[in-house]
Order: C-alpha cells, then sequence, then structure tokens
C-alpha cells in the first residue's frame, strides 16, 4: 500500500513538473531559464500580441482546431450511433480499425498521409493539417460518444416513436438532447487535441505554421523562450479548462440520464 | 361484432430462434387482457409486434379492423407503457406527459388542459413542474401511465409496469389499473410473469410457454380447468396425482391414493383417453378432517410430513398411501382449529367435483 503510494506520488512529479515549471519562469524577469529565479513580470505576457507571425499562426490553429472538433465530432456521432443501434457484419473488426489511430505512432500517420499527399499532387495547408488531425480525433470522439449512446435506453427512442414522432424528430428532441453532453465534451476534447498537435501539424502544415509548429521554430532563438514559455502558459491552463470542462459535460450527462458512472475516458 | 385486435397464425423468428409460434389472439373491445408466463417466453415480444417495434415473420395482424402490416409504430392506435418506463430525463413531468400532444391540433391552452386532465387521473396534480429524472418509482409509472393514455389509444399496452414496485405500492397499482381501465374505457393490454396479478386484474389471461399460447380463458376457468399439466402447474399450487382412466366414456378412473373416482367431461379439458393420466387437485380442495366439522364427501387416510404455519393459513404436505410425492392441503386457521404437527396421522377429505384430469 505504501509503496504503491509513494509510486503514485513520483509519477504525479514526473508528469506535472515540467508544466509546472511553465508558469515559474513564465513570469521570471530574465531571459535565461535558470534557477535562482531574478523578479516578477508579466511582460512575456504583454509581448504576446505584438508579434504578428504568432498571431496568425494562433488564428491557424484555431481554425484548424474549430473545424476539425465539428467534423471528427459528427464523424464520432455517426460511427458511435451506428455501433450502440444497429449489428451488422465484421462490427467489431470495423470499430477496431476505426479506433486504430488512438495507438498508431503520429510520425507514422503523418509521414504517409504526406506521401500519399504528394503523390496525389496536392497543395499542403491548413486542410491538409485538419484531415490528419480528423483522423486522429474522430477515435477519442467515438470512445466519448459511445458510451453515452450505449447508456441510452433504446426505449426512451421507441417511447417518442410510439407516441407519434418520426425517427428523425425522435432523433432531434430525444437522442440528441440525452447524449448533448457527450457531444459538447467530444467537440472539447477533439478541439484540445487539435490545437495542441505538433508532429501531424509540422508535415502537413505547409507555409502557414500552427501555433505548436511555429512555437518549435522559435526555440531556436534563445530571447525568445520567455515569450514561448508565456504562451506554453496560456495553452496549458486552456487546455485543462477545457478537459474539466468536459469531463463535467459527461458527468452532467449520466446523472441526467440517472445512470451510474461507468468508467469513462478521463 | 368483430375483435379489436385479431392475430392469425402469428410467428416470429430472430434468426433460427423461433420467438413466437401460431399465435391466435381475439382482443374485444374494452377488455382488460393480459399476457402471462414465465421469462423469456415471447409476451414482450408479442407486446411489441402489437405495437409495431415488431414485425411478425408470418400471419395478420388487424388492429379496429385495418390490417397493421407495414404500419410502422408511429401510425398506430396503440401506446405502450415500457418495462423502464422510459420517462424522458431531460423534460419536466408536464413536457414528458404532453408529448404526443406535440403533432395534434389542439390550441395550447387544449394542451395544457389535457395534461392537466391526465395528470389528475393518474393521481399526480401539481406535479407537472417537477423534473422528471427527480422522481420515485412509483410517479415516474404514473407518469408514463399518463404520458400514454393522453393520446386516447384505442389499445394501451403495458410491458410489466409494476415489476419494478415494491409489494406494497404494486398490490396498490394494481387496483388503481383496474379502476383507471374501467374509467377510460380503453382496451389494456398487460405483460406479467405474476400469475396472481394476473387473475386479479384480468378479464381474460393468455398464458404463454415457449412462445405459444397454452391456454386462453379467464381466471376462474384458467384456475378451477387448466388445460395443461404445465398451466395448472405455473397457476397457483396445484397437486398432481397419477391415474389411470379404466372407462374414457364415463371418466371412471383409479387415482393413486383417492381411489375409483368418476368426474364429469368438463373436469377433462383435454379430453380422455383410456390408459395412464393425471389428475390434478388445489390445495384448498382437499381438507384435514378435524373433529366436528364435516367432510367432503370422499375421504383418505394421511400422514403430516411438513407443515408451514402462514399466520391465516397453515399448508401441510402430507403423505397419501400409493402417493409418491407429497400432497399439499392448505387450512384456514379458524378458532378451536388446531395446528397438527409433523409426524401426525390424520384424514383427509376431498370432494370428486374438484378435480382435473390431465391426459398424458
Ligand atoms: N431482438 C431480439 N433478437 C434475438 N432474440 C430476441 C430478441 N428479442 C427477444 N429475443 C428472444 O426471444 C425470447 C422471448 O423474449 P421476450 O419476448 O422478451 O420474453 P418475455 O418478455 O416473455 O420475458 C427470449 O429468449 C429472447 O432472448
Ligand atoms: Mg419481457
Amino acid at each position: 500500500m505504501k509503496s504503491l503510494r509513494s509510486y503514485a506520488i513520483l509519477y504525479l512529479i514526473f508528469l506535472y513538473a515540467p508544466i509546472a515549471l511553465l508558469p515559474i519562469f513564465a513570469f521570471n524577469d530574465a531571459t535565461i531559464i535558470a534557477f535562482p529565479l531574478s523578479g516578477f513580470t508579466t511582460q512575456w505576457f504583454t509581448e504576446l500580441p505584438q508579434i504578428p507571425a504568432l498571431i496568425d499562426s494562433v488564428k491557424n490553429s484555431l481554425y484548424i482546431a474549430v473545424i476539425t472538433s465539428i467534423l471528427s465530432t459528427l464523424l464520432g456521432i455517426c460511427a458511435a450511433r451506428a455501433a450502440a443501434k444497429y449489428s451488422f457484419r465484421f462490427k467489431r473488426p470495423i470499430m477496431g480499425f476505426i479506433m486504430v489511430p488512438l495507438v498508431l505512432p503520429e510520425i507514422i500517420v503523418a509521414v504517409s498521409l504526406l506521401v500519399i499527399l504528394l503523390q496525389l499532387g496536392l497543395s499542403l495547408g491548413a486542410w491538409t493539417v485538419i484531415m490528419g488531425h480528423v483522423l486522429i480525433c474522430t477515435p477519442f470522439c467515438i470512445a466519448i460518444l459511445n458510451s453515452a449512446f450505449q447508456n441510452l435506453d433504446s426505449a426512451m427512442e421507441e417511447a417518442a416513436i410510439d407516441l407519434g414522432e418520426t425517427p428523425w424528430s425522435t432523433f432531434r428532441l430525444v437522442t440528441l438532447p440525452l447524449v448533448s453532453p457527450a457531444i459538447i465534451s467530444a467537440l472539447l476534447i477533439s478541439f484540445t487535441i487539435s490545437l495542441d498537435e505538433f508532429i501531424i501539424a509540422f508535415f502537413l502544415t505547409g507555409t502557414e505554421p500552427t501555433l505548436p509548429v511555429y512555437l518549435w521554430s522559435q526555440l531556436r532563438f534563445p530571447a525568445r523562450i520567455p515569450v514561448v514559455m508565456a504562451l506554453g502558459t496560456i495553452l496549458v491552463a486552456g487546455s485543462i479548462l477545457l478537459l474539466i470542462l468536459a469531463e463535467m459535460m459527461r458527468r452532467r450527462g449520466l446523472r441526467r440520464a440517472g445512470l451510474q458512472d461507468k468508467g469513462g475516458f478521463l | 361484432m368483430t375483435a379489436l385486435i385479431d392475430l392469425k397464425n402469428v410467428n416470429k423468428y430472430y434468426d433460427d430462434y423461433h420467438a413466437l409460434r401460431d399465435v391466435n389472439l381475439e382482443i374485444a373491445q374494452g377488455e382488460f387482457f393480459s399476457l402471462l408466463g414465465p421469462s423469456g417466453c415471447g409476451k414482450t415480444t408479442l407486446l411489441r409486434t402489437i405495437a409495431g417495434f415488431e414485425a411478425p415473420s408470418d400471419g395478420s395482424l388487424h388492429i379496429a379492423g385495418a390490417n397493421m402490416n407495414g404500419v410502422p409504430a408511429n401510425a398506430r392506435p396503440t401506446n405502450m407503457v415500457f418495462q423502464s418506463y422510459a420517462i424522458f430525463p431531460h423534460l419536466s413531468v408536464a413536457e414528458n406527459v404532453g408529448f404526443g400532444l406535440r403533432k395534434s391540433q389542439l390550441s395550447k391552452s387544449d394542451k395544457i388542459k389535457s395534461v392537466e386532465e391526465a395528470l389528475d387521473m393518474v393521481g399526480l396534480n401539481g406535479f407537472g413542474g417537477r423534473a422528471a429524472h427527480a422522481l420515485s418509482g412509483g410517479q415516474r409509472q404514473r407518469v408514463a401511465l399518463a404520458r400514454a393514455l393522453i393520446l386516447k389509444p384505442k389499445v394501451l399496452l403495458l410491458d410489466e409496469p409494476l415489476s419494478a414496485l415494491d409489494k406494497k405500492l404494486r398490490e396498490q397499482m394494481q387496483s388503481e389499473l383496474r379502476r383507471l381501465q374501467r374509467q377510460v374505457g380503453i382496451t389494456f393490454i398487460l405483460v406479467t410473469h405474476d400469475q396472481e396479478e394476473a387473475l386479479i386484474m384480468s378479464d381474460r389471461v393468455a398464458v404463454m410457454f415457449d412462445g405459444a399460447i397454452a391456454q386462453l380463458a379467464d381466471p376462474q376457468t384458467l384456475y378451477k380447468r387448466p388445460r395443461t399439466r404445465k398451466v395448472g402447474d405455473f397457476i397457483g399450487v396445484m397437486n398432481f396425482l397419477p391415474a389411470h382412466v379404466t372407462d374414457p366414456n364415463k371418466i371412471t378412473l383409479d387415482v393413486a391414493g383417492l381411489g375409483t373416482v368418476t368426474i364429469a367431461p368438463e373436469q377433462a379439458p383435454s379430453g380422455t383417453s383410456s390408459g395412464a393420466a393425471e389428475i390434478g387437485i388445489r390445495p384448498e380442495m382437499m381438507s384435514i378432517l378435524f373433529e366436528g366439522e364435516p367432510d367432503r364427501g370422499e375421504i383418505a387416510e394421511a400422514t403430516i410430513q411438513d407443515r408451514a404455519y402462514y399466520g391465516d393459513m397453515t399448508y401441510y404436505d402430507v403423505h397419501l398411501k400409493n402417493v409418491p410425492e407429497p400432497v399439499t392441503i392448505s387450512m384456514k386457521n379458524i378458532i378451536g382449529r388446531p395446528v397438527l404437527e409433523v409426524g401426525e396421522t390424520t384424514r383427509v377429505s376431498w370432494d370428486a367435483r374438484s378435480l382435473v384430469l390431465f391426459a398424458s
């Protein structure tokens, strides 16, 4: 018991200590990243908006993340719904293959996509990044939505049909509201994944870098590092916020449906 | 008059599994009808076939004279109370109850009035504004009832609506459902695995085993004259004694433990043929002879093997000569009547008119 606890504590330190360093140096009044700290400043944060290339990369990233989250959530809804409602031949292997990108090394996904796109003679840009991101986000969306659709009592939809609704109005009036917390949670998580993703974006981004790609390029200039730290702090804070929101939505969904928590994704 | 619901030779297959076997059923307008059978016998499948959630593999279904072949559930004059109640958790009680009125031509105020009436009918007046997910089991059941009845269907289908309730509440709801059915005059089809519930509530009961209807009758006939041993065994308690038919015309037979008896033709609902058969008799149709009490005609010697004291009743398992299995006899615990101990010998009396013959 005791060794298990110390293991857990060590694990958490290794996991979060580097992230904890981000805000520390983001507010440090020195261009060199080293202890001891020299003083408190918000200078790096105020410098952020004055770099046009940075602003462009943020816009580009947001654009990609929004479209990615919508597309992968839509695909996730279709897949999860089909998996929950219908039984069809080879359902398990098909669902399994859809989930594979979850464990496939991203570098492989990125390189193979790049090869294919170049073979097809397509030019790189925001849409190619979106394509790659949808590929890796959809499994996450399916995982979240699947549990929501599985938890949905099929009698709910039948009751609506029984009371005179069409299958489509039933989906709109009963199914969607009951799984909406999971949909929001899927949107938020795929948004976060896309926003943070580096490898695929690095390979497929073309001339307009996403934020992580831009950040990486800035690491070559030591003077920029504190600004990068400041930006990183904002990103981490934002991501954590979104993830908490997503989990809250998922739990609310379960509660609203009067169901036991069967263990979710977080 | 033609039946409101008419099923002819309905079969249902799930792949190789034969879930409904040649079901023929006619249910009249205003009837309280029950489908009774053990779990897995196909009751829900039959109910869902009538509702339009399952299509029969073959056979025909007519409701109010109209062929329901290809008519989807949302266009049938039926409404359903689901076993899980399926109350929409994201809507209020009033929104749940009024859900079926969304498509109706009624004005908004008429809809509100109709929701209030429906809530009133199930004893939930004033609950309209509550969130549906915060209701108790009994309240959900009432909401489900009100929601299904608000469309004034020709048939209300209820799938084990009381099985999730505790005993007290269940008994209360049984009489309330019965009262409600008389009040609205709508045909109710109730699915239940509880034989007592079926007997208490129904005008007629269809007993189902393995996807087929084993017997369709009113509660008294079902109890007094079960057509097969299996039906007799499923409904209430029944003793079975080996018998041998000696004269199939006059229906004379030798019954183990009881001797030679002659019975009337209606006591042999499955017919007679000479040879081995079985006799069924209910525990309350036999009695232990206490001093000073009148007998029921015939008398046999018995030994008490076991007894269970229920307060108002005592159930005795007695051994009769030449009968392999113990025979159960129930006795009311009236004043002055002792409770016998295990091992005591006694005399039991019975009446040949209460016997049922099952041909082997
Ligand atoms: N959709 C289905 N697919 C395959 N088998 C089913 C399906 N629905 C019911 N069954 C089978 O049909 C039989 C009867 O089920 P059901 O009508 O639910 O029984 P009951 O309501 O009497 O308990 C059961 O053995 C069940 O497993
Ligand atoms: Mg059932």
